[in-house]
């Protein structure tokens, strides 16, 4: 039986490496994904034989297989049912799942414990679970601003309880590994994980809605580092393995995700923005604002050759993807070339925008990255901006003052015209004043974008 | 401390190159995958699952407060498995349901 397990464990082990591997190349992901879940079930269900192989039925099989059978008809159902849109928050919330599985065990396992054990392996035992336990919260609390529920906090209070926390995670062992403090080893799982979950929290709370992606990056990245610390705990190398994988991959990734937004990630974390000063929103009110009309626009689009469509959250909000597939088809009917150009870090995720978009048939090869468009952006007759706001801003290149001096953007400002769609002039999530809406080539619509998007269908067809 | 690693090379070997492996393996990700890879990835730390199961074999039968703990946690792992796959494969399925030539 052990055989069969570690040659199990060691195809599940090789099908993960391949499944992440195939899930970063576009004609193989699908398969990366396929292979990956082949042998995660394969390592379960040797786990399960493994462990209960001739034990008979006891009532803790039962409740495993309820559980394992619950579990997967429960993940299914709502991974089918989610709209594309809460794609994002979805990850976030099974990540939380991986998280709480991961604090449970730390307190099912600290009771296994006796006596004179090994403190090192207890410090294990105790890390993955704070770091399992600040994951569900963190994760959770990453779900509710996700779905709009959940407001940032950065107040002092907040900010001082997250520093304490912190430090009390890592002193409490650190005292009690040297006998400052005596605890029972029940006791301190209890303090500590009380002291993660509120620190999961006070640690989200105060991080910016936009900035939801990184962190949720960076918490799924440390669920598998509790996945791996767990695997050391059970001696258990599929454990290890998957759980590594996914905690160093997960942190690139994070990186990659910081670097698309020319942040660093410890300003992420801490909240802010890079020297904001009071003074850079002042151009407001000196902006000449150019409204335009949904007839006004579909005229000049109807006698364009090159638009280019510059999709948002603002978009994924309104549910307009489709519509925007709609305008696309219709002026491609006239001649017109359609290019969609999509900046790494629009939605709330990188690559949000295009799942968006895939799923409302928008062909592949329309799809631009930034860097593929920006150096002949001139030779579009019309950028759309449809619920975009910072990754447009020029001032991000020009005005070294702004927070968000120096990220990349799409520079839809050289386009010959600019149409920005938006309901109303609130700032994007930045919270800066955008001066694309002041230059001269640029006007404003201001609608919802599903009612602008449809108005400018049905103008068009009346054209025609 | 130190004895607890050297009494556990291979492990601490087998560890730092896992970390190493798991960079290089996503490192030429194009940034249209990074929410089906994150999603992928996600699924994959699931496999805590597996200590779950360990776990609940050697909970006493009639240790009720325990049995509902191992249960919680399994299905917590079960969740964030079938969940994470599912929703992957969701993802992935949007971008390939025509028939298109990709980069």
């Amino acid at each position: 039986m052990s055989t069969i397990l570690e040659v199990s464990y060691f195809l599940s082990m090789i099908s993960f490496i391949v499944g992440l591997k195939y899930l970063s190349s576009p004609q193989k992901a699908k398969l990366g994904n396929l292979l990956a879940g082949l042998g995660m079930t394969l390592a379960i269900i040797v786990t399960v034989t493994g462990s209960f192989y001739g034990k008979g039925f006891s009532l803790n099989l039962i409740l495993l297989l309820i559980a394992v059978f619950a579990g997967t008809v429960i993940g299914k159902r709502m991974a089918d049912k989610a709209e594309m849109t809460r794609m994002p928050q979805l990850v976030s919330y099974f990540n939380a799942m991986g998280g709480g599985c991961a604090l449970l065990l730390g307190i099912l396992e600290a009771q296994q414990v006796h006596g004179d054990s090994n403190r090192t392996a207890e410090v294990v035992l105790l890390t993955a679970m704070m770091i399992g336990a600040t994951s569900f919260s963190g994760s959770i609390i990453a779900y509710l601003k996700l779905a709009g529920k959940q407001k940032d906090q950065k107040t002092l209070a907040v900010v001082v309880l997250s520093r304490i926390a912190l430090f009390s995670l890592i002193l409490i062992p650190v005292f009690v590994s040297y006998q400052f403090l005596s605890l029972t080893l029940m006791q301190e799982v209890c303090i500590l994980a009380g002291i993660a979950l509120l620190y999961g929290i006070v640690f989200v709370l105060p991080i910016g809605g936009a900035d939801m992606p990184v962190v949720i990056s960076l918490l799924n990245s440390l669920t598998g580092v509790a996945t791996a610390l767990a695997g050391i705990m059970f001696h258990n190398i599929i454990m290890i393995s998957g759980g590594i994988f996914v905690g160093s991959a997960g942190v690139l990734l994070t990186l990659l995700m910081c670097k698309a937004m020319n942040r660093s990630l410890w300003n992420v974390l801490a909240g802010k923005f890079k020297g904001k000063k009071a003074g850079s929103g002042a151009a407001a009110e000196e902006m000449d604002i150019k409204p335009t009309s949904i007839g006004e626009m579909a005229t000049n689009l109807a006698f364009a050759n090159k638009i280019a469509i510059i999709p948002g959250y603002g978009l994924a909000v309104a549910q307009a993807q489709h519509l925007c597939a709609q305008l696309e088809n219709i002026l491609e009917s006239k001649g017109v070339e359609v290019h969609y150009v999509i900046h790494p870090v629009a939605g709330r995720m990188p690559g949000h925008m295009n799942v968006l978009l895939a799923e409302a048939d928008v062909h592949y090869d329309k799809l631009k990255e930034m860097e593929e468009v920006n150096d002949d952006m001139a030779s579009y007759d019309m950028a759309i901006v449809i619920g975009a706001n910072d990754v447009v801003n020029p001032a991000a290149e020009k005005d070294a003052d702004s927070p968000i001096y120096g990220m990349p953007i799409i520079k839809a400002y050289e386009a010959k015209q600019v149409v920005v769609i938006k309901r109303g002039m609130s700032k994007g999530y930045a919270g800066v004043e955008n001066s694309l809406f002041g230059e001269e080539n640029c006007s404003l619509l201001f609608a919802d974008a599903k009612v602008a998007l449809n108005g400018i269908i049905n103008e068009l067809k009346n054209i025609a | 401390m130190f004895e607890f690693i050297s009494a556990h090379q291979a492990p601490f070997y087998f560890i730092v190159l896992c970390i190493f492996l798991g960079i290089e393996i996503i490192s030429n990700v194009p940034a249209i995958l990074h929410t089906p890879l994150m999603s992928g990835a996600n699924a994959i730390h699931g496999v805590i699952l597996v200590g779950a199961i360990i776990t609940m074999q050697h909970i006493p039968s009639d240790d009720y407060v325990n049995l509902t703990l191992g249960f919680i946690a399994v299905f917590l792992g079960t969740l964030n498995i079938s969940g994470g796959f599912f929703v992957t494969g969701r993802i992935l399925s949007m971008f390939s349901n025509k028939k298109k030539k990709q980069q």
